[in-house]
């Protein structure tokens, strides 16, 4: 039988990063997905002749540049456009705008508050210091601070340096910054309701977090970290939905001599004398390599697909007490044509950016309740987009693809599981909220996918639906991801390896764990050959 | 006002924007505080020239503007700002810098001092939150009024000739610094002896509705004094002849460095004399304190570099090899005859006598050629005619 170099389970943008490194590396390696379509959370499908979804993830912003330039994506079809801003939509008739001219975004904000227009400048210096901060760790491994080797030692002198860099209040805020609640952080700069909602969003996607949770305003740096050519902050689209991401991957992997099978589960991790030698398929076949990567989050990898004799106890409670609750949803709609937003006029610019009506800080937190009760909010926080305006690709002319993002939707429902029905009952609430703001909405559905964390999970095997493969919270992020001591990519049993969004730098569209993953696969096996 | 979307309109026009627009030839704009400004209205070189010949009219109403009035307006700017407001009287005029707790400079600007518990702060950047923050305690309002003044400056050693012509009574005794109050057809209009070509000039404030009327009769009166209406390429020349710094082309606005090492304390910017550590409090005021003991880390220099061909963006290097600093603002002066230059050096190196080369990129057709230049820290004003200092204010 033959022994591939490695295995990677699963084909998330993740996996086929790391693969299609691996393969450019001159090793063999094959992915397994358990679809019959590639991408994970990042896939684009049409359900609907003539429409494509971005099924998931819908925007980008973190994939990071130098895997696009190292693995020559755009060569396989990547492009992704920068759009223009955003808004939310008050209860009474009016909106928040944001644009990139910074002139009109001033004055849109001095529309609201004079104060407001000119602490916004003194907010986003703060955020890109964050930025800038943060941002030369994404695509290296942790250093682990427990850890007496030169490279962690290296590691940590360069994040002791940038720490000291940012000077004393600098360090001060820093410490603040990571560990604060977004409503806290926020009222340091802004006075009115509105212009805090319209900047809270970012903070709470995604995540199992209120505003007024402290960690929060970590969560919206993780949404800022990104960048589009150089611009940090800016989020696109990418030409074909976000599936043409993976399909780049793919392409890249495949053109170095990779192989991807799709339909193909994973049962389970085969392991022998405390080393990782392959893979079971469901159908029962056994697949053989001198490394197995896996893609799927932290507690699939080693609840599901791992025989727990085969792991350390405190590790395999860490895995059980990884903190990975579901909290959000997906509507994708095909539009019959472009829908209308009271108070908002059809030219503005800002309706092909993210649009949303949640306007008080307050709303987010009483959303954020009823999630924690048990049940889908009642006035959810929507991130809505409507990226046809701008890719001609994803709807037939005069047609709109809308994507809905949810929160929050509890993985688990205080009066019993999901059901078929629930699902469209949840869909429903989110239709009945947004036909207040757009009220031709209703008449232009052609049709519908409504997505609750039952869904992500059965579908993409996103435990509990968490977006990001688990909570991005201090305690699970950097050094910390997804445990201490593990957060370099190799666990516990020898030659497997984890690559997805449960690893460091986390979730989203970013390629870095994937590409991480692979410099220290590859590192480990240049090392066995020499041994 | 307009009353469409804003984002129909991103730029706004300013007061005088019916007169300038026709003006404006060569259909070159640029921004300015969110209005549209005229970069050069047709011929840069002229525009530069009737600065130092004539008279030129500059619109400078994009300026931000904040009225701070109260019983606790002069003890509350003279805590914010670093120099003594006390001595600052009535119908004067002071050029001022104000620092974060931090003591690194968040702008620069003027302050008029329109009564004894009633001040105007013009400034490049906006401050209404910081100056709010810092009003608990103190009997003021602060007020952003940068809607409700419009301004032109007019400036050259021909701009008090045209004031007469207009028949501003008495305006050639007003000496530099000065505030005069005039009524022209019935509209009060404000004119300050200040300017920022270091040159004779004037500048004047008015009701925006009164703009108009305010332009035709000064295009009138200077009809036969060459009064040229001028953009902000030629004005930013003359400014840099005069030596005078700009927040956010010289140094960053130190609320919006996103690098703390890009702030600049007052030193650094060569403005010491603005700093008067006798007054009493005032915000910063430790942090220069301890600056002023331990040492600066930059200074902001004048340079003088040899050649003819302007340094912009140069690096400067010590003994050719090692950089120290770097060029903000350069030209070549065609008043003073020199190729000029604003530049931040560290501290150690400005220190030093001598040494200093820039690194001057020229493009020859299409051909970059690196230079090294040797370059000498000289006094700024690069061009100082006594005429902007004499009083009364001599006709040509
Ligand atoms: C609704 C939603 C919206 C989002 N929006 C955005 C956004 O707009 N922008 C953004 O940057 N991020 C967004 N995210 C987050 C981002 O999409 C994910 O963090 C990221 O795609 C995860 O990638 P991954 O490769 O780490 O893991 P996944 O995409 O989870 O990949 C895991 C892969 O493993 C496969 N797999 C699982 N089990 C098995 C098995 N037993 N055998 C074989 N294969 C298996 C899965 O099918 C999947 O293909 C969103 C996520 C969701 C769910």
């Amino acid at each position: 039988m033959k022994t591939h170099d490695v295995i990677v389970i699963g084909a998330g943008h993740n996996g086929l990063t790391a693969a299609a490194y691996l393969a450019r590396a001159g090793l063999d390696v094959l992915v397994v997905e358990r679809n019959p379509y590639i991408g994970g959370a990042t896939v684009s499908r049409e359900l609907h002749p003539g429409f494509t979804y971005s099924n998931c993830s819908y925007v980008s912003s973190l994939m990071r540049p130098e895997i696009m330039r190292d693995l020559d994506l755009p060569k396989y079809g990547l492009q992704v456009t920068p759009y223009n801003g955003g808004l939310t939509m008050t209860r009474d008739g009016d909106y928040l705008a944001s644009y990139n001219d910074h002139d009109m975004n001033r004055r849109e904000l001095a529309r609201h508050s004079l104060r407001d227009a000119e602490s916004y400048d003194r907010y986003s210096a703060e955020i890109m210091r964050q930025c800038r901060f943060i941002r030369p760790m994404l695509m290296k491994a942790p250093p682990d601070p427990a850890s007496l080797r030169p490279r962690d030692l290296r590691g940590l002198l360069q994040m002791g340096r940038a720490f000291r860099d940012l000077g004393e209040a600098g360090m001060y805020d820093t410490i603040r910054f990571w560990t604060m609640s977004i409503a806290d952080f926020l009222d340091q700069y802004f006075e009115t309701e509105l212009v805090k909602a319209h900047f809270a969003g970012s903070s709470i996607i995604g995540t199992g977090l209120g505003p007024r949770s402290p960690g929060s305003a970590y969560v919206l740096l993780h949404h800022y970290m990104g960048e589009v050519d150089g611009t940090i902050g800016a989020w696109g689209f990418a030409r074909g939905g976000m599936g043409a991401i993976s399909r780049s991957l793919a392409g890249a992997l495949q053109a170095a001599g990779g192989e991807i099978r799709a339909d193909a589960p994973v049962a389970h991790i085969i392991v022998n004398k405390g080393t990782a030698v392959g893979v079971a398929l469901e159908s029962g076949e056994e697949i053989r390599a001198r490394a197995v990567v896996s893609n799927m989050d932290f507690k699939r990898t080693f609840l599901n697909a791992m025989d727990p004799r085969d792991l350390p106890k405190d590790f395999l409670k860490a895995a059980r007490n990884f903190k990975i609750r579901g909290s959000s949803g997906k509507l994708n709609i095909a539009l019959d044509g472009m829908p209308t937003f009271r108070g908002v006029p059809a030219d503005c610019p800002a309706l092909q950016g993210d649009l949303h009506v949640t306007d008080t800080i307050e709303d987010f937190e009483r959303a954020y309740d009823d999630w924690k009760n048990g049940m889908w909010s009642r006035r959810p926080y929507v991130d809505l987009m409507i990226p046809s305006q701008l890719d001609p690709t994803m709807a037939p002319p005069g047609k709109h693809y809308m994507s809905i993002f949810v929160q929050y939707v509890p993985p688990k429902l205080a009066d019993g599981p999901w059901t078929p029905e629930k699902r469209d009952a949840f869909g429903k609430t989110v239709i009945d909220m947004l036909s207040e703001y757009s009220p031709d909405l209703k008449d232009l559905i052609l049709h519908m996918e409504v997505r609750t964390p039952h869904e992500l999970e059965e579908e993409i095997g996103l435990t509990e639906g968490n977006i990001f493969q688990g909570e991005l919270t201090m305690d699970q992020i950097m050094f910390n991801r997804p445990t201490p001591g593990y957060a370099q990519y190799r666990m516990p049993v020898k030659h497997l390896y984890m690559c997805g969004s449960s690893t460091h730098p986390g979730g989203g569209v970013m390629g870095a764990p994937g590409a991480n993953a692979a410099r220290e696969i590859i590192a480990d096996m240049r090392a066995g050959r020499k041994a | 006002m307009t009353t469409k979307p804003l984002y129909q309109t991103p730029l706004l026009e300013t007061p005088f924007h019916a007169r300038t627009a026709p003006l404006n030839r060569v259909n070159e704009w640029s921004r300015w505080a969110g209005y549209a400004t005229v970069d050069c209205f047709t011929d840069l070189p002229g525009e530069y020239f009737a600065i130092r010949h004539a008279a030129t009219l500059f619109d400078v109403s994009p300026m931000v503007k904040y009225r701070i009035a109260g019983t606790d307006a002069e003890r509350y700017m003279n805590r914010l700002l670093t120099r003594d407001v006390r001595k600052l009287k009535q119908g004067r005029v002071a050029y001022a810098i104000w620092c974060n707790d931090d003591g690194k400079v968040l702008d620069d600007g003027t302050v008029f001092r329109l009564g004894a518990s009633e001040f105007l702060l013009n400034a490049q950047e906006r401050h209404l939150a910081w100056l709010q923050d810092s009003a608990p305690g103190y009997d003021v309002t602060v007020e952003d009024v940068s809607e409700s003044i419009a301004g032109l400056a007019l400036q050259g050693p021909l701009s008090c000739t045209v004031l007469k012509a207009m028949e501003l009574d008495g305006i050639a005794d007003l000496k530099p610094f000065g505030i005069a109050e005039f009524d022209v057809a019935g509209t009060p209009l404000t004119v300050s002896r200040t300017g920022f070509t270091g040159d004779l000039g004037y500048e004047l404030w008015i009701d925006p509705a009164r703009a108009l009327d305010l332009w035709d009769r000064l295009m009138e009166a200077g009809a036969l004094h060459r009064l040229t209406p001028i953009g902000s390429q030629a004005l930013n020349l003359a400014r840099i002849e005069a030596g005078f710094i700009q927040t956010n082309a010289d140094f960053v606005a130190a609320d919006h460095a996103v690098r703390p090492t890009r702030q600049r304390s007052p030193f650094e910017l060569g403005l010491d004399w603005l700093v008067d550590f006798d007054k009493g409090h005032f915000v910063g005021r430790r942090a220069l304190l301890r600056e002023r003991e331990t040492g600066s880390r930059y200074r902001l220099v004048g340079l003088d570099i040899e050649g003819r061909k302007p340094a912009h963006d140069a690096l400067i290097y010590h003994g050719k090899s090692r950089q120290v600093g770097m060029v903000t603002s350069a030209m070549w002066s065609p008043t003073a005859k020199r190729n000029i230059a604003l530049a931040t050096l560290d501290a150690a190196a400005a220190d030093k006598a001598g040494g200093l080369w820039a690194e001057i990129y020229v493009n020859k057709e299409m051909k970059w050629e690196k230079t090294a230049a040797r370059c000498r820290i000289v006094a700024r004003p690069f061009f100082d005619p006594p005429r902007r200092r004499a009083t009364p204010a001599p006709d040509y």
